[in-house]
């Protein structure tokens, strides 16, 4: 493999320190080296920003409801995408839709911003080989995807036992089985009590028929992952999302992960990490009082360092809202009577979508774009914030430049905020016209590149740029000595890279695609003592209740043809 | 206001896809500039130019620009897509997507247009003096936006599927139309004044529909209230009014429940 060298750039980097200042970035054979010799190829980088690639800790990019959204809404690329993508060109594929791309349209969108790796959020298990057709299909940009464990019927019978050894035995099969990157909750037993009717508002609100809590769901997953020493914590979307007044239910959920500690080889600290706690950040009691409880959350969440978060930005955009939260998205097709559509995935989760615009004449929606940029400027610890749009529920993913746009320059906030149609009522709800932060480049790095990496276990082979790590490196048309007086002219460098490296590979150049990458499948292989017990189970379940049999549930090598399979260990 | 005029030299193969035809697109350029704008042909893309010749003047913006279309366009998509202003005269039939999205201005067909024409059509005036298809001021698939404003008129009769999801405008069809009138209709009205065929209305919520000839069969979802007195465009008579679709979701106004309305000439 050839050798490069980045001359000159403004590097922003946690992992060597550098905020900043001018150095030179070496790379040989896809890692980042100390030095290269005579014959590498340079690139001159003076005048420009450059950042480790950046990962993506929270978006749905992947998945039959990924699909389902581009299924019920062609007018999704229609009317929001390109007419004309459609045309071949020479190295890369069309590009299609706006809120819920083409699987050709995320990696190349992924790589211009200079994204090198994204989490597909929520995995359901039974659906997983269509999960990883769409991660293979899906270039350069490295992929992982987390499978739903908050409404799993095994994990419900062990947890009201409070067997955990059990609970982790499951686990580590299903991890296996589907090739899957740690454990991810969803509305904890609100899911399983939606294909009833019913919903759970609470952490200590019942799950129908199986006399267990969402509380003790959650705290029971805690335990296993930190028992099963996954590389990364349990990841939750607590109860009540997008409810007015949900904001106790929210530092409920984050108590629940007090009094344990996070036991693991991957150099991960938190415990649990609350994903897009824009829509679980709220107060009042219905939608005309509808306010914003950031800083009470935001309190919590500094002082405990057990917890990460990511934002799940509002962008002001039409979009389509997906999640396993299905008695959620029922409760938004009501209050917009656009389409709904609903899945129910056997003993494991369901689904629903729904299409949302985001509109900055409805209030409401007003509130969300505010609350969303309130919480990354009220954290004090940038490495435990993470920014998202909770892709596409808060927005497409390709807006991440808009919003870094908004945390950057408080003149942008105040620019849209005096521009909605209720922006006297929606500055009273929040909080944000009195957060004069801006964040500087090397908090963006942090919160995009070093905090996620850490957060998911892959630390010590991305979001940095130290030698022995990934050269995954992102140049972008922003002279940190002389930002550009114009705030638009952040989103567009941001937009298109200057040039995106993947894996020592230059896969983008002046937004330009130029190369489809080697993309990689991440899974996490999590060794634990076998339970006969647990194998007896499944097989049990399987006859008796699942419409597919056992052989035909595992996803096939052939599904992850470049896998990157992390070993964690059970501490025993 | 300046006119153009462009003549279809080279009858495409297969469809041309042609949403450069507007005042929009042809403002402020010059006939070279024009000539090279892209149109497609399956999945090739060529210019304006190879299959068009241009002759006249352009305005300088949207609203100074009129465009004369000659030549047999029965086979050209697209025409008018989006227009915001001026107007552009279509001296023949054209073919699908006539008119989508128009914003402004005015369009007129001499001919025939094909299905999806006024998709989503938000303003402006376009008339059709030959016959429409289906999906006439319809929505996009899967659209809940169909035609939102403007006037559509269709001198003749059209096929299927009109004013699917319509929630603004006005459109006329002075024909006949066949099945599914209105459906999902939140707003706006529709006036037929030949006949139709059946399901009117079906899932209505707001908005009005007028039929002057026979309809084969009502939906049972609409109820009779009363005969009343209207003028119709340019029609002065006596109607039988009907709400519904009772079967839908209706919102509240003052205390009054907002139903579709769709009125039979007696």
């Amino acid at each position: 493999m050839s050798e490069i060298l980045i001359k000159n750039g403004h590097v922003f980097d946690v992992v060597t320190g550098i905020k900043g200042d001018k150095a030179d970035i070496a790379i040989k054979d896809g890692k980042i080296v100390d030095k290269v010799s005579s014959k590498a190829k340079t690139i001159d980088a003076s005048g420009k920003t450059v950042m480790a690639g950046a990962l993506d800790i929270h978006a749905h990019v992947a998945g039959p409801k990924v699909n389902l959204g581009r299924w019920f809404r062609p007018e999704d690329k229609m009317i929001r995408g390109e007419m004309r993508g459609g045309i071949v060109k020479e190295t890369t594929r069309m590009e299609q839709g706006f809120s819920i791309p083409s699987v050709f349209r995320t990696g190349y969108s992924y790589a211009r911003m200079g994204y090198g790796f994204a989490m597909e959020a929520a995995m359901p298990p039974l659906y997983a080989r269509h999960v990883h057709e769409e991660i293979k299909d899906t270039p350069i940009v490295d992929e992982a995807a987390l499978p739903v464990f908050g409404n799993n019927w095994f994990v419900f019978e062990y947890l009201k036992e409070h067997n955990i050894e059990k609970t982790a035995a499951y686990i580590s099969w299903l991890l296996k089985v589907t090739k899957g990157y740690g454990i991810k909750v969803v509305n904890p037993g609100g899911t399983e009590a939606w294909g009833w009717g019913l919903n759970c508002l609470g952490i200590n609100d019942e799950v129908p028929f199986f006399d267990i809590t969402p509380g003790e769901i959650t705290k029971g997953l805690i335990e296993a992952n930190e028992y099963l020493g996954l590389p990364h914590s349990v990841h939750i979307h607590p109860n009540m999302l997008g409810d007015p007044g949900n904001a106790p239910t929210t530092i409920d959920t984050m108590k629940l992960a007090e009094g344990y500690k996070a036991k693991n080889k991957f150099g991960r600290e938190q415990l649990l990490h609350m994903t897009h706690l824009q829509f679980h950040s709220y107060g009042g009691t219905g939608w005309g009082d509808f306010c914003s409880n950031a800083k009470e959350i935001m309190d919590y969440v500094n002082k405990h360092p057990e917890i990460t978060f990511d934002t799940g930005n509002v962008t002001l955009d039409e979009t389509t809202t997906m999640t396993a939260d299905g008695p959620f998205e029922h409760h938004l097709s009501a209050l917009n009577h656009l389409k709904w559509c609903n899945v129910d995935v056997e003993l494991e989760t369901g689904s629903g979508v729904v299409p949302f615009i985001y509109s900055p004449n409805v209030f409401p929606c007003a509130v969300q774009w505010a609350v969303g940029l309130e919480l990354a400027l009220l954290a004090k610890d940038p490495m435990r914030t993470m920014i998202t749009t909770d892709h596409p529920n808060a927005g497409p993913f390709t807006r991440y430049p808009r919003v870094f746009k908004w945390l950057m320059c408080k003149k942008t906030r105040d620019e849209q905020m005096a521009s909605f149609k209720h922006s006297g009522k929606v500055a009273d709800a929040t909080i944000l016209n009195e957060i004069d932060r801006e964040l500087t480049l090397y908090e963006i790095s942090q919160m995009t590149r070093a905090g996620p990496a850490k957060a998911l276990g892959l630390a010590n082979m991305m979001g940095g740029l130290a030698p022995g790590m990934n050269a995954d490196v992102a140049i972008y048309n922003l002279n940190p000595a002389k930002m550009p007086t114009d705030p638009e002219e952040i989103e567009k460098a941001f937009s298109l890279s200057a040039y995106f490296l993947k894996n020592g590979e230059i896969v983008c150049q002046d937004g330009q695609i130029v190369h489809s990458g080697t993309k990689r499948t991440f899974w996490v292989d999590a060794k634990a003592p076998e339970s006969k017990q647990v194998n007896r189970d499944v097989r049990e379940k399987f006859l008796r209740y699942y419409t597919v049999t056992q052989a035909n549930y595992e996803v096939p090598d052939s599904y992850a043809p470049n896998p990157f399979v992390i070993e964690a260990n059970a501490n025993v | 206001m300046k006119t153009a005029t462009i003549t279809l030299k080279t009858t495409p193969t297969l469809y041309l896809e042609a949403d450069v035809i507007t005042p929009d697109a042809f403002a402020g350029k010059s006939k070279d500039e024009i000539l090279a704008l892209p149109v497609y042909e399956g999945r090739e893309c060529y210019k304006l130019g190879d299959y068009f010749e241009i002759a006249g003047e352009i305005g300088d913006t949207p609203e100074n620009t009129k465009i004369v279309v000659n030549g047999d366009c029965s086979k050209v998509k697209y025409i008018g897509a989006k227009m915001s202003a001026g107007e552009v005269i279509v001296n023949s039939s054209a073919d699908m997507y006539t008119g989508a999205w128009m914003r402004g201005g005015k369009l007129t067909i001499k001919g025939n247009v094909d299905s999806f024409s006024g998709l989503g059509m938000e303003g402006g005036e376009f008339t059709v003096e030959g016959n429409g298809e289906n999906y006439i001021g319809a929505s996009y698939r899967g659209d809940w936006r169909g035609m939102q404003g403007g006037v559509l008129r269709v001198k003749g009769n059209v096929g299927s599927d009109i004013g699917t999801f319509m929630n603004g405008g006005t459109l006329i069809v002075e024909g006949d139309a066949d099945v599914h009138i209105g459906t999902h209709q939140e707003g706006g009205t529709i006036i037929i004044k030949g006949d139709v065929n059946r399901r009117v209305g079906g899932q209505m919520v707001k908005g009005t529909i007028y039929i002057f000839g026979n309809m084969n069969y009502m939906m049972p979802g609409f109820k009779y209230t009363q005969d009343v007195e209207l003028e119709v465009d340019g029609y002065k008579g006596t109607f039988a009014e009907y709400i519904g679709d009772l079967g839908e979701r209706h919102s509240k106004s003052k205390g009054q429940v907002v139903y579709g309305k769709l009125y039979r000439k007696k």
